[in-house]
């Protein structure tokens, strides 16, 4: 035995088994959490689909809403209307979220700018989407004096830009830098070179955050609340005239009407909204995941 | 097989047939091989000859992996280890592993090696303090971490690093020492260290290393294993091996003519 | 955050032998526009906000936070009651869901086997891809009665809790505690999302020396991966407690809306973001101020905790002395 040598431990052993008997019981409260996630999951989408599937006939899907009490009458309108909605606000928000995403990448990565550009972003995708809605309800409702479905358009694009600029930097960010470098070489012009090489090599990512970003905006109801309201009519006044959505509508039979027969229709559009929203997310993810592999 | 065991040496570990499989990939061939007590052994082969492989059997992390299994005997004192009725936490606690890279925990000097000490033993604050402060000499590397021991063990060097996590492997008193590759991810000077330290720890304990270096393993082992595509070709005493090899691979192996 | 920069800030583009070529200037004019616009806008609602909510701290001063009148007759308004009722639903989201994040990621990451892992973790994903207005109609429907019929019962009688006020009141199903269970379901998800991949990101070696150590499963994760993706953690819950705050539909539907502050959690109340979806649509002049004024609370609250939760990270990096 040399002086560096530990001696032979002749100390008090700590329980193998209560040790043991820890892990187990911490395996076992994880798996029933997960497992009882999963039951809610399966729990909401029944509900959905056991009161939802009442609702769905031709004309849920061809009729437009009717006013209050009167008992027949669709969805079609609030069905477009959220579609022109959400389709306005990706317009506005790709563009900007993706010129911002490659300034963030290719211009000011470590830069003052570039870093407090990211801290405004980060902190706006954490913003409570009721706040954008009452932004845009100063900027644009109070200003005209109408609420409309570009209103909501613009509440849902600023909610969706950032999620677009974070995801294209963290995309471009990916691409290697060898090849901007030969890119470069060739002898092309900036702009070309981040639209042509860098960004289509990035593209498969770049198309799924956008995807998942208009699957985010698609089932927000509280900016809305304030810019986009709801209608009766069909979605021809976007620009002026509150605009039918569903998920507006939803709220508005599900909490201020005693009609049974309007209970069952919010049903529907949730129906409708639920697995759309859904259906995005799954071809998104099994489509990233292919590329992947 | 090539050797016999000297008389003067206390088996260890004895491996027996082992085989081994990544899902239906099979990585090990029918190896054998005799550790000696208190004696440095070394395995060396080319890179993906499955001397990591091997090596990772005989505290079985390996079973980390769904899809990797092992078969046949490994007797550590008579045990046999790959019973499934073996306890793991016992087990690793008896043989621990160094691995190719530092891998200190995201705590203070002091906590990496304290933490082992905790997890398999009841002790007093000043009996941790001890322990500590001697498996650091034990590691040598008390002189240099004494003012740091509040430091993330993260902060230290490469090598420094590197003799932590041998200090914490050591400061639960295991009867074996693991050790992959141990040298590769770290500089000259650290690896002189350590190798010197293998030389102490030997005395204590029964130290297994995988190197990808030949000079490093004729430096600091007493016997040597050498790997080759899944299969031990020639194992004994490392002066033997490395001056008259019996296999003719062993001998194009260590002139450097492949790998 | 310490990325390599590509290129040079400035200086001439390669392609052009006099200098930067014209079209290059105007697309990282524009680029550069696109991305100020992120900080315009953070500021723009503050300027907005603040501008519309002057009526309402003019009248009330900073009485406005600790008053719990909402009284549209005497045109007197506070904020006490909803700032009460966005803290306590936020605290029972909280203290369910970081532990269950948590939980559930573990088993996902470290223990599940990886076909059941794939499962549960789409299944996880997908709860949290549910809009939150789905979560407040099943809440208002479904989940509001159960509460009534079999939770609130449970807890009161069988468990005997009833002895604390906290859980002593008229079981309705609505109120606090049912707003904060659907909070907790909603931002669970979420976070034990971010806490997966934060699990991932602890390099296998690390976790095989724990192992070789001789620790548990459990062991491993406590004190190492824990504490290895510590930053990432907390990270998750500051973007799950975000949410939590701002949540607006969910709430709207199952917290009652009144304006009490109860220490029963079965009571009605309301939270500031329900408080301005109740109210919003029939209030005028100093009322809709007031409501502003809640909207810049709220504003306030949700950048507090990105800020706090950001200095907080740097803070703990710094310690951890960065990754290996």
């Amino acid at each position: 035995m040399t002086s560096s040598s530990p001696s032979p431990l002749k100390c008090r052993r700590r329980g193998l088994f209560r040790r043991k008997l820890t892990n187990w019981f911490v395996i076992a409260i994880s798996a029933a959490g997960t497992l009882i996630a999963a039951v809610f999951l399966l729990w909401i989408l029944w509900t959905i689909l056991r009161n939802g599937m009442h609702s769905l006939s031709l004309s849920f899907l061809t009729q437009p809403t009717k006013p209050y009490g009167i008992p027949d009458g669709g969805m079609l309108n609030a069905i477009l209307g959220t579609a022109v909605i959400t389709l306005a606000a990706t317009i506005m928000a790709v563009p900007a979220g993706l010129l911002g995403g490659i300034c963030l990448s290719e211009f000011s990565r470590d830069s003052r700018f570039g870093n407090a550009i990211r801290f405004s972003a980060n902190v706006m995708m954490g913003m409570p989407s009721i706040i954008v809605g009452l932004f845009v309800y100063t900027l644009l409702v109070m200003t005209t004096g109408n609420f409309s479905g570009f209103a909501g358009s613009v509440a849902l694009a600023i909610i969706m830009f950032p999620v677009i600029l974070r995801t294209t930097e963290d995309m471009l960010c990916m691409v290697p830098n060898a090849l901007r470098e030969s890119a470069l070489a060739i002898g092309a012009p900036r702009w070309r070179i981040t639209l042509a090489v860098v960004f289509r090599s990035a593209r498969s990512g770049l198309i799924t955050g956008v995807l998942l970003a208009v699957a985010r905006v698609a089932g927000e109801t509280a900016p809305l609340l304030f810019t986009a309201l709801t209608s009766d009519a069909w979605p021809t006044g976007f620009f002026t005239q509150p605009t039918a959505n569903l998920t507006v509508t939803m709220t508005e039979y599900a909490t201020n009407s005693p009609f049974e027969t309007m209970h069952v229709r919010a049903w529907g559009a949730a129906l409708i909204i639920t697995f759309a929203v859904l259906a995005l997310n799954i071809i998104c993810r099994t489509a990233f995941r292919e590329k992947k592999a | 097989m090539t050797t016999d065991s000297p008389i003067d040496e206390q088996v260890k570990i004895s491996v027996r047939h082992l085989n081994f499989y990544y899902g239906n990939h099979q990585a090990l061939f029918d190896n054998n091989i005799e550790i000696y007590r208190n004696r440095v052994t070394a395995v060396i082969g080319p890179s993906g000859c499955g001397k990591s492989t091997h090596l990772r059997i005989y505290n079985r992390i390996y079973q980390l992996y769904r899809d990797q299994r092992a078969e046949g005997e490994i007797r550590i004192d008579g045990q046999n280890i790959l019973d499934p009725s073996m306890d793991l936490l016992e087990l690793r606690r008896k043989v621990g592993m160094i691995f190719q890279k530092p891998t200190p925990f995201p705590m203070s000097v002091f906590d990496n090696i304290a933490y082992g000490l905790k997890l398999h033993y009841k002790l007093r604050r000043s009996e941790i303090a001890d322990r500590v402060e001697e498996s650091l000499r034990g590691a040598a590397l008390w002189d240099e971490v004494k003012d740091k021991l509040r430091k993330p063990g993260t902060a230290l060097s490469g090598g420094q690093q590197q003799r932590l996590c041998i200090a914490r492997a050591i400061a639960i008193r295991p009867e074996v020492l693991l050790m992959d590759e141990p040298t590769s991810a770290i500089d000259p000077i650290g690896t002189s260290k350590v190798e010197d330290l293998i030389g102490e720890l030997k005395k204590e304990f029964t130290i297994v290393i995988v190197t990808h270096n030949m000079q490093q393993a004729a430096r600091v082992s007493d016997y040597t294993g050498f790997f080759y595509k899944g299969v031990i070709v020639e194992y004994g005493k490392t002066s033997e091996l490395f001056t008259k090899p019996k296999q003719k691979k062993t001998e194009d192996y260590i002139t450097g003519r492949f790998g | 955050m310490n990325k390599p920069a590509v290129f040079p800030q400035s200086g001439p583009a390669k392609g052009g032998p006099g200098g930067t070529p014209l079209s290059d200037k105007i697309f990282r004019w524009l680029a550069i526009g696109a991305a100020a616009l992120a900080g315009l806008l953070t500021i723009a609602f503050f300027l907005q906000l603040a501008w519309h909510s002057y009526p309402a701290f003019r009248e009330f001063g900073p009485g406005f936070l600790c008053s719990t009148q909402w009284d549209t007759a005497e045109q007197k308004f506070g904020a006490a009651f909803a700032i009460y009722g966005t803290l306590v639903t936020t605290a029972i989201a909280l203290l369910i869901a970081v532990p269950a994040a948590f939980l559930t990621a573990l088993f996902l990451v470290e223990i599940a086997p990886p076909l059941l892992s794939r499962v549960f973790g789409c299944a996880l994903d997908l709860l949290a891809a549910i809009p939150s207005v789905i979560y407040g109609m099943w809440g208002l429907f479904v989940f509001v009665p159960f509460m009534q019929t079999h939770v609130q019962p449970f807890l009161s009688d069988t468990l005997g809790l009833s002895v604390i006020p906290l859980f002593d009141g008229p079981m309705t199903g609505f109120g606090f505690l049912t707003a904060g269970l659907v909070l907790a379901l909603m931002s669970l998800p979420f976070m034990s999302a971010i806490m997966r991949d934060v699990f991932r990101m602890v390099p296998a070696v690390v976790k095989e020396s724990a192992y070789g150590t001789g620790a548990t499963t459990w062991e491993v994760a406590r004190d190492v991966t824990m504490r290895y993706g510590m930053q990432g953690l907390l990270g998750a819950v500051f973007l799950g407690l975000g949410r939590a705050v701002g949540e607006t539909m969910a709430v709207l539907f199952i917290i009652g809306n009144s304006e009490v502050i109860s220490l029963s959690l079965y009571d009605s109340g309301a939270t500031i973001a329900s408080v301005l979806a109740n109210k919003f649509a029939e209030a005028e002049g100093l009322a809709k101020s007031s409501l502003f004024a809640l909207g810049l609370i709220l504003l306030c609250i949700t950048f507090a905790i990105q800020i706090f939760g950001q200095l907080w990270l740097r803070k703990i990096r710094k310690n951890s002395g960065g990754g290996l």
